[in-house]
């Protein structure tokens, strides 16, 4: 039987969570956690883990050298680094807004990139 | 000279927060000053999420964060000056400023907000042996390097310290393909939050090495590698346990140190261990009409928590400035076994609302319980899974509990574990 071992991140407890795996590979037991957000935490981040992906974009024509975006859902956890090089590549003109979309469905993750701060 | 009733001294989430509160609670004037170019602070380049879960509910960047205080000041009459140094704040609270399009500003406060946030423990405070090479800084000087100023710092990193923001910049430079060794932790536990661990270093396989430190940088012009040595229980370096890590950077995220030298140079006394001013319920400090809050007054994890403070503090101020703060018999506040801090630091008797009580505690405690104490009597516990010194906790003391106590009575929190 498989298993794997994580700690929670829902809460500031940081539980200890073991999941294990039936002959199919789907979650068979979570243990450890103590309230039910750890159990979901548990079962999202062994079936698909996600997370939020925030770095920076070229600001071209401003006086800005980049303006910080971020991805507006959380994106799979195994397509950070090839977001990344899509996001170095791009760059976006001055003035930005918050919100403004700088990058639509990333790698078709569905998910678009969108600048968190104002750029001149 | 030119009349405020209420001057805040940063704007930065603290001061945005305390001038905002002040307004709704019927301050007329009300001034910001803030030697940056832009309000904001140091969120300006915290362009991670997980700011305002507490706060708003929802995942924001830092700038993102900053931008709703920003957009809330600009509805309205709250003056703004930023490019502007504070150089004073005298007796009588006479706040000195100097900016190039005003020249000095000589400003007659009735209430004076502190709000200066802190700064990063620098090298300089280390003695780590070694040549001063470049290629060694302050994480949060990377972190602007990075995402406010576009380039990259190096390629080969070593952390020194696992706070958040020396966690943050560890997945920072790895998402931007530099290669980060490990991070080096001189205690037995991280100073940092668990969720910064978890997806900063173990989502990247980035390795902590607690009880570990940097005993010397190697390098003549630029950083060339680092000797690492493991620690005893007295935190000294073992001999034998050296190690070479070959690398171009070393980043420090050592702690954080409230930015006082205002506070010092008004005559107000510094608390030994928050290093900030010594305050009340409503974070007024020892200087009649003076307040201060956020990282100025103690170092925080999280800017939610700050906002509260600040709100604190601006409620306080108002209050003040129309005559309606409450002043007189004092009861004072201390942490013992195991809780390094409170603050507030005093609580006036007869005060208007429940106090919370903030500390944090010296070592990480499983299954324990916070006791508050008055004259051997407990007045509350409560009982706690976890303690870390890495995250801030509080009580909350009823303003009926309060009331009953002796004047200068002293509060004793400690833990049982």
């Amino acid at each position: 039987m498989e298993k794997r071992e994580l700690v929670c991140v829902a809460c500031p407890l940081g539980c200890p969570i073991t999941v294990t795996f039936d002959a199919d590979g789907n979650v068979d037991t979570v243990t450890g956690n103590t309230c039910k957000r750890g159990d979901a935490y548990a079962r999202t981040e062994v079936t698909n883990p996600t997370r939020m992906l925030t770095t920076t974009v070229k600001v071209v024509g401003g006086s800005a050298y980049v303006v910080p975006v971020k991805s507006a859902n959380p994106i799979p956890k195994g397509m950070m680094m090839e977001c990344m090089k899509v996001i170095n590549e791009a760059s976006i003109k001055a003035p930005v807004n918050i919100g403004d979309v700088v990058i639509e469905n990333i790698l078709g993750t569905g998910v678009d990139t969108v600048a968190t701060n104002y750029a001149e | 000279m030119l009349n405020y009733d209420l001057v805040v001294v940063g704007g930065g989430p603290a001061g945005m927060a305390a001038a905002l509160k002040a307004k709704e609670n019927g301050v007329d004037s009300i001034i910001v000053l803030e030697r940056a170019e832009t309000l904001g602070g140091i969120l300006e380049q915290c362009i991670h999420t997980g700011f305002g879960l507490h706060y708003f509910g929802e995942e924001l960047s830092g700038p993102e964060y900053a931008g709703r205080f920003m957009k809330l000041l600009e509805d309205t009459d709250i003056v703004v000056k930023t490019d502007t140094m504070v150089l004073d704040v005298a007796d009588g609270n006479v706040v000195t400023a100097v900016n190039k399009k005003d020249g000095l500003l000589k400003i007659q406060a009735k209430a004076v907000v502190l709000a200066m946030g802190c700064r990063e423990r620098p090298r300089g405070a280390l003695s780590i042996a070694g040549s001063r090479c470049s290629g060694i800084m302050t994480a949060g000087t990377a972190q602007k390097y990075v995402n406010i100023d576009g380039y990259m710092p190096g390629h080969e990193v070593v952390i020194l310290g696992s706070g958040d923001i020396g966690l943050i910049m560890a997945r920072r430079m790895t998402l931007e393909g530099a290669k980060v060794k490990m991070v080096c932790e001189l205690m037995p536990y991280s100073g940092g939050l668990t969720r910064n661990i978890v997806q900063c270093l173990d989502d990247f396989g980035i390795p902590l090495k607690l009880s570990c430190t940097v005993v010397a940088t190697h390098g003549k012009d630029r950083l060339e590698g680092v000797t690492i040595a493991k620690v005893d229980d007295k935190l000294q370096p073992i001999p034998g346990t050296e190690e070479y890590v070959p690398c171009d950077t070393l980043m420090l995220s050592v702690g954080l140190i409230p930015e006082n030298e205002l506070s010092k140079n008004s005559g107000l006394e510094l608390d030994r261990i928050t290093n900030g001013p010594k305050v009340d319920e409503y974070r007024e400090t020892e200087h009649a009409g003076v307040f201060a809050c956020g990282n100025v007054l103690q170092v925080h994890d999280l800017v939610d928590y700050v906002t509260e403070e600040s709100q604190i503090a601006g409620l306080g101020a108002a209050k003040y400035i129309k005559g309606e703060k409450v002043t007189g018999e004092c009861v004072y506040t201390q942490g013992i076994n195991g809780v390094r801090y409170i603050v507030p630091q005093r609580i006036n008797r007869e005060t208007d609302a429940d106090v919370k009580l903030y500390f944090r505690v010296g070592a990480v405690y499983n299954n324990a319980k916070i006791i508050v104490e008055c004259d051997g009597k407990e007045i509350l516990s409560k009982k706690k899974k976890k303690l870390c010194p890495g995250e801030m906790e509080y009580v909350t003391l009823k303003q009926s509990v309060i009331a009953e106590l002796p004047a200068e009575a002293v509060i004793n929190v400690r833990v049982e574990a």
